[in-house]
């Protein structure tokens, strides 16, 4: 098995799944094409976290990682959770496998748009449409792969960045 | 037929202090099948008591070259070849890649052109690749939304140059069965080499290489219930190819190296048992896939990959709209139930599978399709059970994807 116990302990038991009504922040990042999309809804109490849920769309790591970023949000204040790192969350979960961290990445990153889109709306700036696009869909239409790990390449590189060996042969799409 | 249920499949997890060997319902075929008991036999008889190289030339060795000999007589029989025409290789990867860079290399300077499809598995994809890298150019041609090849496209595409058309038999992750019979007139009149990767269909479905016109096959034991890691090649005599791996005289120089004896002794039997028991062995699996799809049918928003005729008699792909198929693979795996949610070979990757993207399918859907595939060992009780245990997955994971939230909120606004 490629996950953590822990994280499989996630994944069959996900915790704050769903979605707040009248939320006081949304976030919504992914999108299908990539095979995750995660939905973070929060309410806002005395500037801390009282409630947040999260929908998610993906694997069993997005699932995993959903379930702890909502854990580890719950409570603290804004400025605390929006200091939470993807880095924080992997390791919260016994870590992830190299061609899963980017799911990480996008549980962080749904937590930040619902804090953000929560301090936005106090601002009274308009808040972000739903179907807004992300950047990360970039990240996986690249041209160029490594025909060992299938990780996506930069044209010329000569190495490939996460399991290291020479791609000196570059497959393209 | 014999009797197939005489055994289970147990996995035994090499953990030391904690052995469990857990019963599983296995759904996943495809990617490889469980051995024969009689393969089984034969491979365990074999390893008693014989260790000779088939090349030396003494008793021991003639004792080798007997074994693989007959061997090889099986596996060309199954294919309607000549023994001669049989390459064995480390399996179906090796054999296409033999094929392809082969016919290839022995082509000559001045023609470098290929011919293939959008849904070739990644060994033909990646030897193509590599080849184009060395100045070869390469055609490839689309599919129809069952993910079938036009012959008059193939014919269309041919060029003075063309040294050989690389098209599957049957797609290993939608099962569609491609026209190869047409194909391989139309490469005979024209004089070309014409390859199919046939890994998914030999030892599952009839195949004649003279009726198909073919000059080059691969094939695996492990898809008829032999052995990993065991393949051969079908070279037609006088087809021209390089081998790819160079030493011995071996394999009628076609492929250097000490035989893998006891996986060529598995692959013999199992193509014999296969020829012997085809016709039991595809009524089973299409009872079994029919039942399974008949089932699929009572759950909302399943779409059906592949054609829905010609195709594997024993392979089923679908899109579960909403959910994710690696989330349901997880699931499935954690209550017994092996599925798979794309080609084996293509796993550790996260882009959504290329065949499905070929034959029109959109990104979502492709990424929550589950390729359900049986085998002689299943039955029909494990068909219930099966959909049970799908069933209650895709309602757990429905119940938290932002997407089948969105399909529920849009309904309810038409009403």
């Amino acid at each position: 098995m490629q996950y953590s116990e822990t994280v499989m302990e996630h994944f069959r038991n996900p915790h704050n799944v769903g979605r707040i009504e009248n939320p006081d922040g949304v976030g919504e990042v992914g999108n299908p094409v990539c095979g995750d999309m995660m939905t973070i809804t929060i309410k806002v109490k005395d500037n801390k976290i009282d409630d947040v849920k999260f929908e998610t769309f993906g694997c069993g790591a997005a699932i995993a990682v959903s379930s702890m970023v909502t854990d580890m949000a719950k409570g603290k204040t804004v400025e605390e959770a929006m200091n939470i790192t993807n880095k924080s969350v992997a390791e919260h979960l016994g870590g992830l496998p190299q061609n899963k961290l980017h799911c990480s990445n996008l549980g962080a990153d749904a937590l930040h748009r619902a804090i953000q889109d929560y301090l936005d709306r106090k601002e009274g700036r308009v808040r972000r449409r739903e179907d807004e696009p992300v950047e990360h869909v970039t990240a996986h239409e690249g041209h160029c792969y490594c025909p060992y790990c299938d990780m996506d390449l930069e044209e010329e590189a000569p190495y490939c960045i996460r399991c290291g060996k020479p791609t000196l042969i570059h497959y393209h799409d | 037929m014999e009797n197939l249920r005489s055994f289970t499949i147990t996995i035994e997890k090499a953990v030391p202090e904690r052995e469990v060997i857990v019963q599983t319902i296995y759904l996943d075929h495809i990617s490889g099948t469980p051995l024969h008991p009689q393969v089984k036999e034969a491979m365990t008889g074999y390893i008693q008591g014989n260790f000779g190289n088939p090349i030396s030339q003494h008793k021991i060795g003639d004792a080798a070259m007997e074994a693989l000999e007959t061997a090889r007589e099986k596996v060309a029989n199954l294919i309607n070849a000549k023994a001669s025409e049989i390459v064995f290789a480390s399996g179906g990867s090796e054999s296409v890649n033999h094929a392809i860079k082969g016919a290839a290399f022995a082509a000559g300077e001045k023609k470098r052109h290929i011919i293939t499809s959008n849904i070739e598995h990644q060994s033909v994809q990646k030897s193509l690749r590599m080849l184009m890298k060395h100045g070869f150019r390469v055609t490839s041609l689309p599919v129809d939304r069952y993910g079938l090849v036009d012959p008059g496209e193939v014919e269309k595409a041919i060029s003075d140059d063309t040294i050989l058309v690389t098209i599957m038999r049957a797609n290993n992750e939608i099962g569609t069965l491609e026209p190869i019979a047409e194909i391989g007139k139309i490469t005979r009149t024209r004089g070309i080499t014409f390859h199919t990767d046939a890994v998914a269909s030999i030892g599952v479905l009839p195949f004649d290489v003279d009726e198909l016109g073919v000059d080059l096959a691969s094939l695996a034991a492990n898809q008829f219930y032999g052995p990993p890691g065991v393949g051969a090649l079908y070279i037609r005599s006088k087809t021209r190819i390089m081998p790819l791996i160079d030493g011995g005289i071996q394999e009628n120089n076609q492929r250097a190296g000490t035989q893998n004896m006891i996986g060529i002794v598995g692959m013999g039997k199992a193509a014999e048992l296969a020829k012997k028991e085809m016709p039991a062995r595809t009524e089973h699996v299409l009872r079994l896939k029919r039942a399974f799809t008949d089932r699929l049918k009572t759950i909302e928003d399943i779409t059906f990959h592949g054609h829905p005729e010609l195709c594997l008699p024993h392979l089923l792909s679908f899109a579960v709209h909403y959910v994710e198929g690696e989330s349901m693979v997880l699931m499935l795996d954690e209550k017994n139930v092996c599925l798979s949610t794309r080609s084996a070979c293509a796993s550790g990757s996260l882009r959504a599978s290329h065949v499905l993207i070929a034959t029109g399918v959109d990104y979502a859907a492709a990424q929550g399709t589950l390729i359900f595939s049986c085998g002689i060992m299943n039955t029909i009780e494990e068909m219930d059970t099966a959909f049970d245990v799908l069933k209650d997955s895709i309602a757990f994971l429905r119940n938290m994807s932002p997407l089948y939230r969105k399909k529920r909120d849009k309904d309810r606004e038409e009403k």
